[in-house]
């Protein structure tokens, strides 16, 4: 046994060394402030062990909330892998414009200015003297490239654009023209602020693969930070001490650098923000309403729902299966659904209930109250029973729940990805309660896999979905909803396979009206509205939530609905950074060490 | 001596062969495609999903018949490829399970071996004193019924969030670059300890049992009494039961390894630990047939190495097992 003991010690001390061999991953980007210095120091850096690195409190923002999975990708390109590498568009490469969710204005960013001389021109003046983080300047030429990449490779998101653009040209370093033909003004304007604008002189040389599926391992982009390093369950941002943004416009984001932490599950982040080591969490955390009340976090709300709304959580109704292809069995449903008891159940109260048109508080102003007044829905389970017996849905069999009005049974399934708690919870309810109405629906949580499928070949009965994120305008939401031509897969909005040739072409309408006429676009919206709550061919439920809680241990200048605070997104989310989460970064400061 | 081994490889080589085989199909079971549900938010047009479509499955080489994608599989293992990561593209397998492989080890190797060389240790002496037996044996049946998970949210809790001693998340700091430098070690370390508290106290808890179980039945046994009948001291008798009691326990470790494999990989969910598990984890969920693959390899080539030596170690403890096949080639 002694032998045997010493062999045991050996191994246990040996597998701790293997261990200790392993310091992850390698940094990808150095500090920039000196980039001529930059080769030898790297070289000696391999060599032997670099300096001890330990962040300075007093200079870190810790984040959660917004990895999905650890980095792999930092192409600017691939919408799907930004989940895992947050600030790929926003911190490391940037739009033309920003938008301000409460103001409602697009802001200039990259651009100076971009203005419609002519229904078909639109003149963007670039600002002079941004850089690349490698010290080129970026000019008018940069942007033509990104536009033509787009021309070139139709594998990249934004290449629909050239079927309404005719042309990109470079008028001199900062001014760029756009000429259309028919523009999407709408469209247009939502790609203002979601186009990357990348480095000419580094992407030329890219291949198409390169373009739209490469790695980008080592990116260049004009943004305010730099991606230092990073490991499996972290990416750590530094500070672009060079940015056009300190020394043009004097905006300094507040951390030197950023740790966005990948926690295995919501709990951790919980107990992580309690102990004081993440700044601002965007994790979703039931138990939040409690101690935003004690006092242990912030957010953005101090009472009910607490947080700003990010999106609107719709159920899709598959209308090519019956009984859901009947409006007046949907409409019944819509009646049905107790979406109080999913506000204060499932989320606790941290989100609100959905305007019956979907759109989100922030674009309050296309709602048009009178078609709402006259054809919305609330929960009212005498109402749903006397819509389905109306329709002729009555209960043959006796069994509690309606047949339909050709005597056929009614079963159908309410699904969400397992694993989604909150929405687990939400479809229990919507089942619970359409039954107490007499709809025969059960919940079901299938793997992501298989509800995916599901989703985008229409093979569900019900489902929710919220995909179309915070936006400058209302087509966004409209474009998930009604996404059109229909095919049979469709991956990106319209899941019910909902045909209505009259509402793609009022959709189609809204798209074209310049983003400058409110009275049109509200009736353009008006119009939306009316035929939406007729047809109801999908459910809108409740507003998602930004999910941000933040404690002011270490930075203030959180923003919050009191008058004295800045109200800029508390969001760390990838697509967010323009939407106001730099801002948040900019006006962070640090607290005073007393 | 050479046929045993012979035999017990062979054994091995087949069991390989058949459990990569169902790592090979398990996950190609599983509903749905995994190019579809990376590709389901990009916000492609119908064009460009094609594409991309197109692009992504010719390069997970999903686009031959499935029976050539398993020779294919077999020939590209021979070679040491494990293929694309779907989820973590263009990073390959090998380099992802690599960054993870280190933390099982530092974690299951530890955890193993001390827990059953304590556990052994300690139910031999419980069994010896009826104080003992009386307090801390129950404790050990408790511990060895914990779930994993649940032991490890109460130790995060108590050390972690009451107590604050303990970090609970990550391999090392969140506020380090990797370095060699104590500072480092010892964050590595202090991150290391709660995920391997959990593991060890409850296989401590069963090898104790199992430990304590055996050493009461061999010293009832008649050899036992016949020593102690012709006056041997009671530590030569103890010494005896002990050897003899050890080699279920042994036969046990090897049976057990694969249960524990799977409490680590929840344990380091529970503290969001970068190990295989945490991989596992995130690969199936989002379908990576090539990671869910590279990860059940591993614990496969683990698993079986680990026996394979168990089988070793028997026949050096085991006097009876060295006779058997001496006794069998001659």
């Amino acid at each position: 046994m002694k032998r045997i003991s010493t062999i045991f010690g050996l191994i246990v001390i040996l597998s701790m060394l293997i261990a200790a061999c392993q310091p992850a991953a390698t940094p990808a980007v150095e500090d920039t402030t000196a980039p001529a210095e930059e080769a030898p120091a790297e070289t000696v850096a391999a060599e032997e062990p670099a300096a001890e690195v330990v962040y300075d409190r007093a200079e870190t923002l810790y984040v959660s909330g917004a990895a999905w999975g650890p980095a792999s990708s930092w192409n600017p390109f691939m919408t799907w892998v930004h989940a895992n590498t947050t600030g790929t568009v926003g911190l490391l490469y940037e739009t033309m414009f920003q938008f301000d969710p409460q103001t409602g204005e697009l802001t200039p960013f990259l651009a100076e200015s971009g203005t419609w001389t002519d229904a078909t021109t639109f003149d963007v003046v670039l600002r002079d003297g941004i850089t690349w983080s490698d010290g080129e300047p970026m000019t008018a030429a940069d942007v033509v490239f990104t536009f033509e990449l787009a021309h070139q490779y139709a594998a990249i998101w934004f290449a629909p654009v050239w079927n309404y653009l005719t042309s990109v040209t470079a008028v001199d370093d900062t001014h760029i023209q756009f000429l259309f033909t028919d523009p999407l003004y709408q469209e247009w304007s939502n790609n203002l602020i979601n186009i990357p604008i990348v480095p000419e002189h580094i992407w030329s040389a890219f291949s198409e693969e390169e373009i739209t599926a490469g790695a980008n391992e080592n990116p260049i982009g004009s943004g305010a930070y730099l991606y230092e390093t990073g490991a499996d369950d972290r990416n750590v941002w530094l500070r672009n001490e060079n940015w056009w943004g300190t020394t043009l416009m004097g905006w300094v984001p507040g951390p030197r650098r950023i740790v966005d932490i990948r926690t295995a599950s919501n709990n951790i982040a919980l107990g992580m923000i309690l102990k004081g080591e993440l700044d601002l969490s965007n994790n979703f955390l039931p138990g939040i309403a409690t101690l935003e009340d004690l006092g242990y976090v912030q957010t953005y709300f101090n009472d009910a729902p607490y947080m700003l709304a990010a999106n609107t959580a719709v159920l899709f109704l598959n209308t090519t299966k019956p009984p859901m292809d009947d409006p007046a069995f949907r409409r019944a449903l819509a009646f049905a659904i107790d979406v109080d008891t999913i506000v204060n159940s499932a989320y606790a109260g941290l989100v609100a209930p959905a305007s019956p048109t979907g759109l989100l508080p922030s674009l309050g102003q296309y709602v048009d109250q009178a078609v709402v007044d006259e054809l919305g829905y609330t929960y009212d389970p005498e109402q749903a029973r006397q819509i389905l017996a109306d329709a002729g849905y009555v209960d043959v069999n006796g069994d509690g729940f309606v047949e339909a009005p050709d005597g056929s049974e009614i079963a159908l399934e309410v699904t969400c990805p397992s694993g989604w708690t909150d929405w687990m919870a939400a479809i229990d309810v919507i089942a619970t309660s359409a039954q107490a109405a007499g709809i025969n629906i059960v919940a079901a949580t299938p793997d992501y896999g298989s509800w995916n499928t599901a989703l985008t070949t229409a093979t569900f009965d019900m489902t929710l979905n919220n995909w179309a994120n915070l936006s400058n305008t209302p087509w966004t939401l409209y474009n998930l909803l009604f996404r059109h031509p229909l095919q049979e897969v469709m991956g990106s909005g319209n899941f019910g396979m909902y045909d209505s040739q009259e509402m793609f072409d009022l959709v189609d309408a809204l798209a074209r009206i310049p983003t400058d006429d409110l009275a049109g676009m509200q009736a353009a919206c008006s119009d939306i509205q009316r035929l939406m709550l007729t047809d109801l061919p999908m459910i809108p439920l409740w507003y998602n939530g930004l999910w941000a809680q933040y404690s002011d241990s270490t930075w203030t200048g959180w923003p919050s609905e009191d008058a004295e605070a800045t109200h800029t997104l508390p969001s760390t989310w990838a697509g967010y950074w323009q939407l106001g989460g730099l801002n948040t970064l900019i006006n962070l400061q640090p607290v005073p060490v007393e | 001596m050479f046929r045993y081994f012979r035999r017990k490889i062979l054994i091995y080589l087949l069991t390989f062969l058949i459990a990569v085989t169902i790592d090979w199909l398990i996950p190609r079971f599983m509903p749905g495609n995994p190019v579809d549900n990376m590709l389901a938010r990009a916000q492609l047009n119908a064009n460009g999903l094609e594409i991309m479509r197109g692009y992504y499955t010719s390069a997970f080489g999903l686009d031959v018949p499935v029976w050539q994608q398993y020779l294919n599989f077999w020939v590209a293992l021979f070679h040491g490829d494990l293929g694309i990561s779907v989820y973590l593209f263009p990073q390959p397998v090998a380099e992802v399970i690599g960054r993870a492989i280190p933390y099982d080890i530092a974690l299951l190797l530890p955890a193993i071996l001390i827990s059953w060389f304590a556990g052994n240790k300690f139910g031999a002496f419980a069994a010896r004193s009826k104080w003992l037996d009386n307090t801390v044996s129950p404790i050990a049946y408790i511990l060895t019924a914990t779930p994993y998970m649940w032991l490890g949210i109460l130790l995060a809790w108590v050390f972690g969030i009451v107590l604050d001693i303990f970090p609970i998340a990550g391999a090392y700091s969140f506020s380090m670059a990797p370095s060699w430098s104590w500072a480092f070690v010892g964050s590595l370390i202090s991150h290391w300890f709660l995920p391997f508290l959990s593991l060890f106290l409850v296989q401590f808890g069963g090898w104790a049992i199992g430990m304590r179980n055996m050493i009461i039945y061999e010293l009832e046994a008649d050899y036992s009494h016949y020593l102690e009948a012709l006056g041997a001291p009671r530590g030569l008798v103890r010494k005896y039961a002990f050897r003899n009691a050890i080699l279920p326990q042994l036969t046990g470790l090897a049976l057990q390894l694969g249960v524990i494999v799977a409490g680590a990989l929840v344990t380091e969910v529970v503290f969001s630990y970068p190990g295989i598990g945490y991989l596992i984890l995130a690969a199936i969920q989002n379908q990576d047939y090539f990671l869910i693959q590279g990860c059940f390899l591993f614990i496969i080539i683990g698993v079986l190495l680990a026996n394979f030596a168990i089988d070793i170690v028997y026949v050096i403890v085991d006097p009876r097992t060295r006779r058997g096949m001496t006794g069998e080639s001659a």
